[in-house]
């Protein structure tokens, strides 16, 4: 058990620093959106913000990488990302291809460098 | 030989390989029409969602994402149960690869909280508008606890696309088995992942962690309808290097809420002319 869990302070961790965060966020869009219009202007700046925020994250995972993307050279990790939303633009927006293209520039990037 | 270019340039022909490729792409489950008596038992409509997991090339890209959770919980010494916990508690790929990071190069838990915090404040917008799809003269607040938890970016864009094919009072449990069979194929993609950590070449790693950014950023591109998306997607990505200069820890807040703003007076601005 304390093998497969770990101890109990990092359980107690992931519950204050991993789930409540969320959770809380959730929780109050089921308390307090019974009461929102969805056509209303409230809707569409909170819309606006979160989609911000969303571009935060991603900007956030690109310019100060986690982990193994951190050998990924900043360049191409931006260009990587840009190919793949020209390769999303040109088909239409497909995500799949989108997705492809770009991890695919990285890949050669990477194999290219040596 | 000849023929082969020539084909493809008949409208027809494009058409045909096209049509082969859309399927490639999006395995076809065509769920049962809206009169269909198997929408008549919950249980059956809990198993159509179980299904449709099946149908949305975002499934393949999660179960990437979260091979690379299970490796990166392995290299910042996590145990597999710790990060099983926090795929069926948090359910929130960006936040859990904020918290392992940050957890993982020596940041306060406080820190780190503030960091998931403020990341998840999506959320909020996202629940409010999905929950309207489900909700019936009937529905309770309590019946929609574990579809609110199973909301995060994937399940918000495919109820976008597949709730308007199943009955509204058999929506809810679609959604439970949706979000069951999501969170089933990250779990097992998540012990995978653990396993096979010390093995994984690190370019494969790099992939990996890179799949987050480009799935998030094309499917909310997607999703813009009006130009307030487009502007605080842009704006979004462009604030947030200026706001992390100021070293604050609250570095998405300032740029979110700054970014999202002025898209917002903007679309005010151009509504009012």
């Amino acid at each position: 058990m304390s093998h497969f869990l770990g101890d109990w302070h990092s359980l107690l961790v992931l519950v204050i620093a991993g789930f409540l965060p969320n959770e809380v966020w959730r929780m109050l869009g089921l308390w307090l959106g019974g009461g929102v219009d969805e056509g209303s202007e409230l809707l569409v700046w909170v819309r606006a913000v979160a989609t911000a925020i969303l571009a935060g994250v991603i900007a956030q995972i690109l310019v100060m990488p986690p982990g193994a993307l951190a050998s990924v050279p900043d360049w191409l990790r931006y260009a990587a990302v840009a190919a793949g939303f020209g390769a999303f633009i040109l088909t239409r927006r497909s995500i799949f291809v989108g997705v492809v293209g770009g991890e695919v520039v990285m890949l050669a990037g990477k194999w290219w460098l040596g | 030989m000849a023929g082969l270019p020539l084909a493809c340039l008949t409208q027809a022909g494009f058409a045909s390989v096209m049509h082969g490729t859309t399927h490639l792409i999006r395995l076809p489950v065509p769920l049962p029409p809206l009169d269909s008596p198997s929408w008549q038992s919950p249980l059956r409509a809990f198993a159509w969602g179980v299904r449709s997991v099946a149908s949305t090339v975002l499934t393949l890209v999660l179960f990437a994402t979260y091979l690379g959770i299970g490796a990166l919980a392995h290299d910042t010494h996590f145990s597999l149960g710790w990060v099983l916990a926090s795929t069926a508690l948090v359910w929130a790929g960006p936040a859990q690869i904020i918290l392992i990071s940050t957890l993982g190069s020596g940041a306060t838990v406080v820190q780190a909280t503030i960091a998931v915090t403020v990341s998840a404040i999506r959320l909020f917008p996202m629940v409010v508008s999905v929950l309207p799809m489900m909700r019936t003269p009937r529905t309770k607040r309590r019946h929609l606890v574990l579809v609110t938890h199973f909301i995060a970016v994937t399940l918000w864009v495919e109820c976008f696309r597949l709730l308007p094919q199943v009955p509204r009072e058999r929506r809810i449990a679609f959604t439970h088995g949706l979000g069951t069979g999501l969170v089933s194929v990250c779990l097992v993609a998540n012990a995978i992942g653990y396993s096979l950590a010390a093995n994984l070449p690190q370019l494969f790693a790099a992939a990996v962690l890179l799949l987050t950014p480009l799935a998030f950023l094309l499917s909310t591109a997607r999703n813009c309808r009006q130009l307030a998306d487009i502007l605080a997607l842009v704006l979004g990505l462009a604030l947030f290097p200026l706001a992390a200069t100021l070293n604050t820890g609250l570095d998405i807040l300032i740029s979110g809420v700054s970014a999202g703003t002025i898209a917002y007076g903007v679309h005010w601005w151009r509504t009012r002319e």
